[in-house]
């Protein structure tokens, strides 16, 4: 008998709400349903109705999480109608602040895995090192969030380069704490029996559902929107892309890990490299025309479709966010798992927290149980101190 | 990429209507409605990554642009259909051919009422329940209701965005 567990629609602390509906025979999940929009601004429409200067500005307000995201993409679909060229220190700008921002999306999601799992400890330590790396995007920039540095025609602000010496001084106490998490997440034989073999998402699957980003790269899929059409300075550095194979949700957490060790080498490059001059190629008029930017969000590819009728304001502007792609993926990913495992699943292709609060588990037999997303979060620390007591571990 | 679009070429040269490069890495190619299901099976086949769609409303008629990424030469091909008429805007779905386009087709559906033949699941996808039938937002006659206008005219920021050329390049600074 199949039951249906609803959780949410609202969470009253957490933004874009999304609902799950997961039908369940027992402990096992069978079917998904996912509903969203609760949070549907309309930005698309408000854009027609910004000049390209003020839409810079509009859609660093999609995310809170990847705010330079939008704004990456957007001046990029706007350089590639007029065809602008974007002055060499603007682009290292550019990468070191796309940079920093993923490191700290990471850390924000590494540490709410932790504490999904139980290991609490993880969840304030990542987010500990956060701070440091927020604290060099507020030098950069005057914000910790909705940094307002990008701009069609290059950057907002410099980066004063006697403030480098301390900008590096801090990335570098950022590499042990990631070091650490590293070696939390290999070393530890709970969080193996955790998490391998869980929410696997096949690589035919994650193809067929055009998965990106982590998401796609766990799956062993090796597309990278900053390898495969370079933009902003990353074709001028040395950095690897890093791709696992076993689409389960360990391969996600670790990849997250690794790939924040390489943005830390991105970001010190550019900054040790940062060449002089401009940073702003002054861009008075756009032409008609249309223009696609794409930007390697912490989450994945980030698309932005400009149409332009030589006006001041785009005629069309279309937004794809990563998690458009990614979300659905868990229609597959948390079918056959438990229950106890579908926060952590449903988690782990980062759709923006806040998302896994909002899980409904339906029970068809009649008995339609509400539950909130803290009890699928109990759940799972649940599982995980009964798999730490069965190794005689204990968890923090 | 060049290869993707010689067989293209190659394989439906008669039903490609045009090919516009704008950049290296943004090539449009226009193509007939009718086609779409035969392109995108194409595009699967070639193992080229769906990215998404974007809806427009040009005035007179619509246009759908599908995106897809060839990642392994980093560049977007994007096939372009028109769809004429405003009163039932309809085209086939690629939804069951190309599993990853179902949630878009959903979004330009009840966005801008264009019908999508076949697709498993038309359902709202972003708008609310109450949301009235038939008004499709992203339309460019949509008219805002009344409440939300009288917000827009006051607002100072907005009333300097006009469409006039003359106040644009002083706007743009």
């Amino acid at each position: 008998m199949t039951k249906i567990i609803p959780v949410g629609p609202y969470h009253p602390l957490q933004e874009e709400p999304e609902f799950f509906q997961l039908h369940v025979d027992g402990e096992n999940v069978t079917d998904i349903d996912i509903t969203i929009g609760y949070n549907h601004r309309g930005i698309e429409k408000l854009s027609e109705a910004r000049t390209f200067d003020q839409s810079a500005f509009l859609v660093e307000r999609v995310c809170g999480i990847c705010s330079t995201s939008h704004p990456f993409a957007f001046v990029q679909a706007v350089e590639d109608i007029g065809k602008i060229e974007v002055p060499e220190r603007a682009l290292y700008i550019r990468s070191i602040v796309g940079e920093l921002e993923r490191i700290h999306s990471h850390l924000l999601w590494l540490g709410l895995a932790g504490h999904f799992l139980g290991y609490n400890t993880i969840w304030m330590w990542a987010w500990k090192c956060r701070e440091t790396v927020i604290d060099i995007l507020e030098l950069i920039s005057g914000n910790r969030q909705n940094y307002a540095m990008f701009k069609v025609g290059g950057v907002r602000r410099d980066i004063d380069d006697n403030d480098i010496p301390h900008y590096l001084k801090l990335l570098d106490e950022v590499v042990p704490a990631l070091n650490l998490f590293r070696g939390a997440v290999t070393d530890d034989p709970v969080i193996r029996a955790r998490l391998v073999g869980v929410g696997v998402l096949s690589r035919e699957e994650a193809v067929s559902y055009a998965a990106v980003g982590p998401t796609a790269r766990a799956s062993g899929i090796a597309i990278d929107v900053r390898k495969d059409e370079p933009y902003a300075a990353y074709d001028r550095i040395e950095w690897e892309i890093i791709v696992t194979e076993n689409g389960d949700v360990y391969d996600k957490v670790i990849l997250r890990v690794l790939e924040m060790l390489e943005s830390v080498k991105i970001a010190r490059q550019c900054l040790e490299n940062l060449p002089g001059g401009e940073i702003d190629a002054n861009v008075k008029e756009i032409p008609p025309g249309e223009g696609i930017g794409r930007h390697e969000a912490p989450r994945g590819e980030v698309l932005h479709y400009v149409l332009s009728d030589g006006s001041n304001m785009p005629v069309r502007h279309k937004i794809r966010a990563p998690s458009f792609q990614n979300v659905p993926t868990n229609k597959v990913a948390a079918v056959g798992e438990t229950i106890s495992d579908a926060a952590i699943v449903l988690a782990a292709v980062d759709p923006c927290y806040c998302c896994t609060e909002r899980i409904a588990v339906i029970d068809t037999g009649g008995d339609r149980r509400a539950a909130c997303g803290d009890e699928l979060i109990r759940l799972s620390q649940e599982k995980t101190r009964r798999i730490a007591r069965r190794m005689g571990r204990e968890i923090k | 990429m060049k290869e993707i679009l010689g067989k293209m070429k190659h394989k439906l040269g008669v039903k490609v209507l045009d090919i516009r490069t704008h950049s290296p890495a943004r090539i449009y190619v226009e193509l007939d409605p009718a086609d779409i299901r035969i392109f995108a099976s194409f595009m699967k086949e070639e193992g080229v990554r769906f990215s998404t769609a974007t809806g427009i409303d040009t005035g007179d008629a619509f246009e759908i642009l599908y995106h897809f990424s060839d990642d392994g030469s980093g560049k977007i091909i994007s096939l372009r259909v028109r769809i004429s008429g405003r009163e039932n805007p309809c085209i086939d779905t690629i939804s069951d051919i190309i599993k990853a386009a179902e949630w878009i087709e959903r979004e330009i559906w009840e966005m801008l009422g264009i019908n999508f033949k076949g697709h498993p699941d038309l359902r709202r996808l972003l708008l609310p329940d109450d949301w009235p039938e038939k008004v499709y937002p992203m339309r460019k006659d949509y008219v805002l209701p009344e409440h939300e206008r009288v917000i827009v005219e006051n607002d100072e920021t907005t009333k300097q965005d006009t469409r006039n050329k003359e106040q644009d390049t002083n706007n743009h600074q």
